[in-house]
């Protein structure tokens, strides 16, 4: 086993290293100690996030089955950080919780699903990335265990997973059969464009849209976003969403590339029904989580939008709005965990009047909902700009207009949520909320975030010279 | 030389006494306020001498030529791999001269209002604001970059709008305010417009790169002047419209509307703002670019020269008949500045054929010094009768020695006497108006004698003229005790100013600010000088027959020319021409249409988009049903849709 093993695999190494600390902390003591179980694994996931920053280096193991680069570690990186964050925010909920040592072994298994799933360079590897980091998600969802919809949304979850996975697992069957290989850096050479071809594509590329909740494969989202605890929720929404727009990148950039003339008009298609959908149905939503889903979605839809350009600029740009995202996403995630966990409230309608006891969560909330909608100078509104630039460089401008005139509607709704907070007469708001400091700190790192990463311009070029290379 | 940290300081003390004063200081030690303000701006003023010895003497000077100096300078925005916006500070003469006129004046009206605003409600704000105007002001003349100094030259206008409105309980003070921000603002956009087109024909934003780039034959240089637009180069349109942004600021015709009004901000506030410092910006603006007016474009430099010309003979019309004395040194600024603009217009680059750009900057220097100083005793003179027009003032002398005795001399160095300041530059600029350009050469000369008139019978009719009224000479007027003309803090700034006044002039300022930074060798001709000096001494004693004792002359004279009297007291009509051209073309014509459009096409455009999506999101509320089963069918025909129409329908 030389040392390149270790370094290249040092992100994947470092994940199972936290399970294996968690799972004998589980079977060893008696996890009695809640606080400190969960400022123990917020250090080691801070760690974790830092140690992401040093030791990179570029390669391939097992005859390409598993490569990283510099890029790969940045998009690492942004999940890890995603995921402390989550973690921080699910501080309060988890505090009480019975089973909160399972809840980050599954998370973590999930998390090192997608880190090798980023990473792989083989279809088998990637399938098996993507199930690890699919089937645990299931059970986390199913985690409110005394809840109806909780169960509800697992069992939705793994089933139409299990539906999504075998459509994509017969495209990379039949790929295989007319190519030969799994490999990605072999396959380009043996992809004729024949209709069997094109065929199983189709089904690899629908398996990506039922991951990203695109239309018309979101329809899962919505129930187990409303269903699942919050952390799950925003976990779901934010880093299991990003891993897989990393690797859709490459699949489509790389092994593609060849079918882009293809891809570039399932996109089209797919964008235009994602964002007008996604859009309609947020603003019908009285249910907060099941809101911020929809608005997922259509923002996913931009995300897509930015790739559609198919190079380097709509790359960085999705890249770069996924940092954004993070923060963005987190930060109004972060203010509904808290009110969920301490208020048990989820309806948009008890929100009314809470700038009355809760001005700083208020103002928090608001300026993560700023971001999401686009509005400068928040960083969501550099991240769409880059998007839909990279976007408009095709030259379809009606792809473009349609998803800036869809801008215009998320806005609505998206103000809809701040003027309930406050404008709106409430007789009871909601009382004054006293989060734990790992909270306040989470919601600290994304409101840092979402003011920093707009104006540090200098961050998209890094992202850019990054893929350049 | 001073460490780059240092210079930054310059213009970062007032930026940091304001923040400290709006921050903390406004409610916790309010009084204190100015006296922080002053040694900020003592500061400033301290290190700015420093600079400008050591420019000027020590570093500045590299084989007789003065270097352009870049001690700070970052990248702030970066939009390609060639252009960005920098912020950094260029030294050069110009700049080192304007940073010294404006934190000089600008410590002579700090410690001015420490008397005159004295028990002002709102007294700490106004030292911020001070703070706020000379940190833009100083940003302003120190920017190496033409996107800076129009960032800086914003920040002037909200600093300048501030200050005019400082008095925001009187309509007239809020009204003024606006009108000057949005007149400005529109000249703005012109010079906004005039730095696109540059930057995009030189592809840089810098002062140094886009004048070599648009001053030797290169790539960018033919590209600017082939490509025209309604029979003038890109070149000329950029310079032009630049020119405009610096004639919004420098009151020049027809964009001067908003300075007389102006003077409804405190008096210090007229002498710092609207005399001295930031109505000669757009003097400044163009002695920056000078080279490019010069050397790619004269004709541009002709379209400076010309409504330099006829601002300053139609303001000084105007200051004759205005019996508002505040109003009076409006017009006067505006037609001084209006000599520092043709005599840049008349101005050649280099040698011999520059020195009307070293009789501008002259100018400039001096009239900062009699104008801050005329505006300083109108306010002591204000201050004490409580009164802007000239009918409650008369036979001030006695009561107001240290005033009257400033005044005259700013009297005399504006009207061009030997050996006041105004003399010596007003010489340089007809004198390089004569050598190039002879009509030019005739009006100014005329001006300069209106110049004189206007001045003295503002002299005349404030200190002698009528005797004392009772009230004042009892000093009760209005319930006022007047013991003294003012405090010693309000005394001192006209002192010194006046004694400035009276030396300013022997500056060799041809060895110190030229157009190409080599020394400039001035003749001195005394049979030149003869003609403008007899006339102004005519204007003056015109104006002493007139006002220095009551009498019926210039009852008569007005008679004589009605019509010419009436048409200049109403300022020839020019604000009416404006707000009829405003109110009745473009709201009826323009506005109102736009109205319409507005609110029928795009609102209702919007407003469609909202019904249609209330309309559809309700009716495609049943895909989102609950149902797995029914998920996974949508699933399925979304795979089947995607086949058929990707593989057998759209490929």
């Amino acid at each position: 086993m030389s040392i390149d093993f270790l370094i290249l695999m040092k992100s994947e190494m470092s994940l199972t290293l936290i399970i294996f600390i968690l799972l004998s902390l589980k079977v060893f003591t008696n996890d009695k100690n809640h606080v400190a179980l969960l400022n123990l694994t917020n250090i080691l996931l801070a760690a974790n996030f830092v140690f992401g920053f040093f030791f990179n280096a570029s390669g391939e193991l097992f005859n390409g089955m598993f490569h990283t680069n510099n890029v790969i570690a940045l998009e690492k990186n942004i999940l890890n950080l995603g995921t402390l964050i989550v973690s921080l925010q699910a501080f309060d909920w988890l505090k009480n919780h019975k089973h909160l040592l399972e809840f980050y072994v599954l998370l973590l298994t999930t998390l090192l699903g997608m880190d090798f799933m980023i990473s792989s360079g083989n279809f088998l590897m990637f399938f098996l990335g993507l199930e690890l980091s699919s089937i645990p998600l299931a059970a986390l969802a199913n985690l409110d265990l005394e809840k109806r919809k909780s169960s509800e949304a697992a069992m939705k979850m793994i089933l139409s997973s299990a539906f999504a996975s075998c459509i994509t697992l017969f495209g990379i069957s039949l790929l295989y059969g007319t190519t030969g290989t799994l490999n990605f850096a072999e396959m380009p050479k043996h992809l004729t464009g024949s209709e069997l071809q094109l065929f199983s594509f189709i089904f690899i590329f629908t398996g990506f849209a039922f991951k990203l909740s695109a239309v018309p494969f979101h329809l899962w989202t919505a129930d187990v976003y409303e269903g699942a605890p919050v952390p799950v929720t925003s976990y779901l929404s934010v880093i299991s969403k990003g891993s897989i727009v990393f690797i859709f990148i490459s699949v489509l950039f790389t092994l593609f590339r060849s079918f882009e003339g293809m891809w570039y008009n399932m996109l089209y298609l797919t964008i235009v029904l994602t964002i007008t959908i996604g859009n309609l149905f947020a603003i019908r939503q009285n249910n907060i989580k099941r809101f911020l889903a929809f608005s997922s979605i259509a923002q996913v839809g931009y995300i897509l939008l930015g790739l559609s350009s198919g190079t380097g600029a709509g790359a960085t740009s999705a890249i770069y709005f996924l940092i954004v995202y993070t923060f963005s996403n987190l930060g109004a995630f972060g203010v509904i965990a808290l009110v969920s966990a301490h208020a048990g409230k989820e309806e948009i309608t008890d929100y009314k009047g809470f700038y009355a006891n809760n001005p700083t969560l208020s103002w928090v909330l608001t300026i993560s909902l700023f971001s999401l909608a686009g509005i400068p100078p928040t960083a969501g509104f550099f991240g769409k700009m880059f998007l839909v630039t990279a976007g408009a460089g095709k030259g379809n401008y009606v792809l473009v207009t349609i998803a800036v005139m869809n801008m215009v509607v998320s806005l609505y709704y998206y103000l809809r949520i701040v003027r309930s907070i406050f404008m709106d007469k409430n007789e009871t708001p909601i009382a004054k909320l006293k989060g734990s400091n790992s909270i306040k700190l989470a919601l600290a790192v994304c409101m840092i975030g979402v003011v920093v990463t707009g104006f540090a311009t200098g961050l998209f070029e890094n992202i850019n010279t990054l893929i350049g290379k | 030389m001073l460490s780059a940290g240092l210079i930054a300081l310059i213009p970062l003390l007032p930026i940091f006494c304001f923040v400290l004063i709006a921050l903390v200081g406004k409610h916790a030690f309010p009084k204190f306020c100015g006296m922080l303000g002053t040694l900020s701006i003592l500061g400033s003023f301290v290190l700015s001498v420093v600079v400008a010895f050591q420019y000027f003497f020590q570093v500045g000077k590299v084989n007789g030529v003065y270097q352009q100096l870049i001690p700070i300078k970052f990248e702030w925005l970066q939009f390609s791999p060639n252009v960005s916006i920098d912020m950094g500070i260029l030294l050069d003469p110009i700049s080192v001269m304007m940073i010294l006129v404006v934190t000089f004046i600008s410590l002579m009206v700090h410690i001015y209002s420490l008397g005159y605003m004295k028990g002002e409600e709102r007294y700490a704000t106004y030292y911020g604001f001070l703070g706020l105007f000379t940190f833009s002001m100083l940003g302003l003349v120190l920017s190496s970059n033409i996107f800076q100094i129009y960032i800086f030259w914003e920040l002037v206008g909200v600093s300048s709008y501030l200050l005019i409105g400082f008095y925001f309980d009187r309509p007239s003070a809020v009204a003024a305010a606006k009108k000057a921000f949005i007149v400005t603002r529109f000249a703005d956009l012109g010079f906004l417009i005039g730095i696109l087109i540059l930057a995009f024909y030189s592809g840089t934003l810098d002062f140094q790169t886009l004048i070599t780039r648009l001053t030797t034959p290169t790539d960018q240089l033919n590209a600017i002047t082939s490509a025209s637009f309604m029979g003038m180069s890109a070149l000329m349109w950029g310079l032009v419209l630049v020119f405009i942004g610096g004639a919004g600021k420098s009151a020049m015709f027809p964009l001067h509307i908003w300075l007389p009004d102006a003077m409804e901000g405190p008096t210090p506030v007229s002498a710092l703002i609207h005399a001295a410092t930031m109505v000669v910006a757009g003097v400044f603006l163009v002695a920056r670019l000078f080279p490019i007016y010069s050397l790619s474009c004269p004709s541009a430099l002709d379209v400076v020269a010309y409504v330099g010309i006829f601002s300053s003979f139609f303001a000084a019309i105007i200051a004759c008949t205005q019996t508002d004395i505040k109003r009076v040194l409006a017009y006067s600024t505006m037609s001084q500045i209006g000599y520092m603009m043709f005599a840049l217009g008349v101005s050649g680059y280099g040698g011999e054929h520059g020195l009307g750009y070293m009789a501008s900057m002259f100018h400039l220097f001096t009239h900062a010094m009699f104008k801050a100083l005329l505006f300083l005793g109108a306010g002591a003179v204000i201050h004490y009768v409580h009164s802007n027009e000239m009918k409650d003032m008369g036979g001030l002398r006695k009561l107001m020695p240290v005033t009257h005795i400033t005044f005259l001399v700013a009297c005399l160095a504006i009207a061009g006497i030997p050996p006041f300041a105004g003399f010596f530059s007003k010489e340089e600029i007809l004198q390089a108006a004569f050598q190039s350009n002879k009509l030019i050469y005739v009006v100014a000369v005329v001006t300069a004698a209106i110049t004189a008139f206007y001045m003295f019978r503002l002299y005349f009719s404030i200190f002698w003229n009528k005797s004392l009224t009772p009230a004042l000479s009892k000093g009760e007027g209005d319930g006022h005790v007047h013991h003294s003309e003012g405090t010693v803090s309000m005394l001192m700034p006209l002192v010194i100013l006046g004694a400035l006044s009276l030396i300013a002039g022997f500056v060799p300022f041809g060895k110190l600010v030229t157009s190409d930074g080599k020394e400039l060798l001035t003749e001195f001709h005394i049979g030149f000088s003869v003609a403008p000096v007899l006339l102004a001494a005519a204007g003056i004693w015109l104006a002493y027959s007139f006002y220095k004792k009551e009498n019926a002359r210039p009852q008569n004279m007005v008679d004589s020319m009605k019509r010419l009297y009436k048409n200049a007291y109403n300022k020839f009509y020019v604000d009416e021409i404006y707000l009829f051209i405003t109110k009745k073309v473009i709201f009826n014509l323009i506005g109102r249409p736009a109205a319409w459009f507005d609110r029928n096409v795009v609102d209702g455009t919007m407003n469609m988009i909202a019904t249609i999506t209330e309309k559809t999101s309700y009716s495609i509320k049943a895909l989102q049903s609950g149902k797995l089963q029914q998920y996974s069918i949508y699933f399925f025909s979304g795979v089947i849709g995607f086949v058929l129409l990707f593989i057998y329908l759209w490929k």
